[in-house]
């Protein structure tokens, strides 16, 4: 094990998420479950209950249903469900009451291919969760094809950036109940802001700035454009901005990881 | 010498603490090698560089001939560690705690279930494969710890604190695990502050205390170097028989309510102290590790 951090990460990582995977099918039953049900539950309850009030909404000069509104956005808070409590609070078990990661360095795998396995994997439940939506909510008509297949890909580049953001955030706390300040913080008014249930031009000036900068924003943007069935070349700046985010985060997770965990 | 392990002048200091100052040993391949010492000694920071865990700060580091520094993956294939803690996949079952470590060393999964399977079977545990880790006793724990570390079939085993916390019986089921596999010509490098488990199980070790070697050697030989072959312990002794034995020049310690003497001859001397100060409450025992455990480093409590 070498004093700093190392880039050089092989295929190896692929043994951490399949352990990831190999412990997910024995309770897969359960866990397919929360995104089955979970876009049932909000099309009930914004599609009878709120949305008759609300009526139609106008986005990007169409009139759509309030229930369609915010169908693609639940998938977009999904995906950043899904990898960023993966790579907190179970990363964070795994890492410090499991001793999961400390059994595996003691083998041919590296730290930082742990690490990568771990974000790979709450990328991939992002992925899963994606998937069972999308077919819940193709049911209803609430997905354009072929443009919402993009959808899928870009579940994985999100759950690659909110996961690294989680890992990031592993790396650096004391105890697992410090974990609730960026849920305050910045995951909730991510959740509310991010032109989520409402579109961020409804929002005051300097708040709307301020939404440009969250991540969901624009992963809320992208599904809402690919479920409508729109797929243009001014969305790219948005996919850049999940890259770039997950560009800054993905390294920074490692850099902490590493020094938390070799002494 | 066909060396397994070189360790030289090797240091790993925390910010100003030094850990471990300056040691140099050499593990003979086939043998078991023991790192002895109190609490803080540096056992455990010196196991973990070896295996690979912790960077050293300075010195040299080779196993199999290999520098670890360069070399750390190749030599973490050939190496199996039980770390301290008895830290299995909870997760997983007892079979799968197994077939998910092996998978960690690219091992086919065919392999790997045999392998499992056999393993389970040296360490008696194959006919609970399907309960899950977390309801095994302590001691079925620590065999299944052992058992994951041979999944890639390791030329030189890591033991820290193998069977720390652990009562009698398992205690034997893992030294009996761990003779069987020495015979088989693994060598196995293990860190203990047991020093039957030492007695038992060491060709050679070094007893460390703050960072250092202190001696280094067979256990027998230091016994006899250190200690002799008797310990005589006379609790409250009196005023006469102190005096006496001072002027008869035996070495011994005083730990103020009892006095230990180290000698060669413990019987003669026993006999004699005995006709003459026969109120005193003596034992007349064989000389053992831990004596010189206990001489080298002191009987101050550490902690």
């Amino acid at each position: 094990m070498t004093g700093r951090v190392s880039f050089r990460i092989s295929k190896r990582f692929i043994r951490v998420w399949q352990r990831n995977l190999t412990v997910y099918r024995r309770t897969w039953k359960i866990s397919f479950l929360p995104p089955l049900l979970e876009p049932l539950f909000y099309i009930l309850a914004f599609g009878v209950g709120l949305g008759v009030l609300v009526g139609k909404i106008h986005y990007n000069s169409v009139e759509v249903s309030y229930v369609s509104f915010i169908a693609p956005a639940l998938i977009a808070v999904n995906i950043m469900y899904n990898a960023f409590f993966e790579n907190t609070f179970a990363s964070f078990v795994r890492m410090y009451y499991q001793k999961t990661f400390d059994a595996i360095m003691a083998t041919p795998i590296s730290l930082e291919e742990i690490i990568v396995g771990e974000i790979m994997w709450g990328a991939t439940k992002s992925l899963i969760a994606t998937l069972i939506m999308l077919g819940v909510m193709s049911l209803f008509g609430f997905i354009a094809y072929p443009q919402g297949l993009l959808i899928v890909p870009l579940a994985f580049l999100g759950g690659i950036a909110f996961g690294s953001t989680g890992m990031f955030l592993t790396g650096i706390v004391p105890h697992i109940e410090i974990f609730n300040l960026p849920i305050f913080l910045f995951i909730t008014p991510m959740f509310l802001f991010s032109g989520t249930f409402f579109p961020i031009e409804n929002l005051p000036d300097w708040a709307q700035k301020l939404a440009i900068l969250f991540p969901l924003t624009h992963l809320v943007k992208l599904t809402r454009s690919f479920a409508f069935g729109v797929a243009s070349l001014e969305l790219l700046w948005s996919v850049l901005y999940l890259f770039a985010f997950s560009i800054v985060f993905f390294p920074l997770a490692l850099f902490v990881m590493h020094r938390r965990l070799i002494k | 010498m066909d060396y397994i392990v070189e360790v030289e002048h090797l240091r790993k200091t925390f910010g100003d603490f030094v850990a471990v100052d300056d040691i140099s040993f050499q593990v003979i391949r086939g043998e078991c090698f023991g790192i002895l010492g109190p609490n803080g000694a540096g056992k455990t920071t010196t196991i973990r560089m070896l295996y690979g865990f912790s960077p050293i700060t300075d010195g040299s580091l080779k196993l199999f001939g290999l520098n670890i520094s360069t070399r750390l993956r190749e030599i973490k294939s050939r190496i199996g560690v039980c770390q301290q803690e008895n830290n299995l996949d909870p997760d997983l079952d007892v079979l799968k705690n197994l077939e998910v470590y092996a998978r960690y060393f690219d091992i086919p999964a065919k392999d790997a279930h045999e392998m499992a399977l056999e393993l389970l079977r040296f360490i008696g545990l194959d006919h609970r494969k399907n309960m899950k880790s977390t309801e095994l006793s302590g001691g079925m724990m620590r065999r299944l710890v052992l058992a994951r570390a041979l999944i890639n079939s390791p030329e030189l085993l890591f033991l820290d604190e193998p069977t720390t916390g652990l009562d009698p019986q398992s205690r034997h089921q893992v030294w009996e695990r761990l003779e069987r596999l020495k015979s088989q010509g693994i060598s196995i490098l293990l860190t203990t502050h047991n020093m039957d488990e030492a007695s038992y199980l060491c060709d050679r070790l070094i007893i460390m205390d703050q960072g250092r070697i202190l001696v280094l050697g067979e256990p027998i030989e230091l016994i006899k170097k250190y200690v002799g072959r008797n310990v005589i312990e006379i609790a409250e002794p009196s005023k006469e028989l102190q005096a006496h034995i001072k002027s008869k020049g035996l070495e011994h310690e005083n730990t103020g309510r009892r006095l230990i003497i180290y000698s060669e001859d413990g019987e003669n001397i026993f006999h004699e102290m005995s006709s003459n100060y026969c109120k005193e409450d003596y034992t007349l025992r064989m000389a053992t590790l831990e004596d010189v455990f206990l001489k080298l480093t002191g009987r101050e409590l550490r902690e």
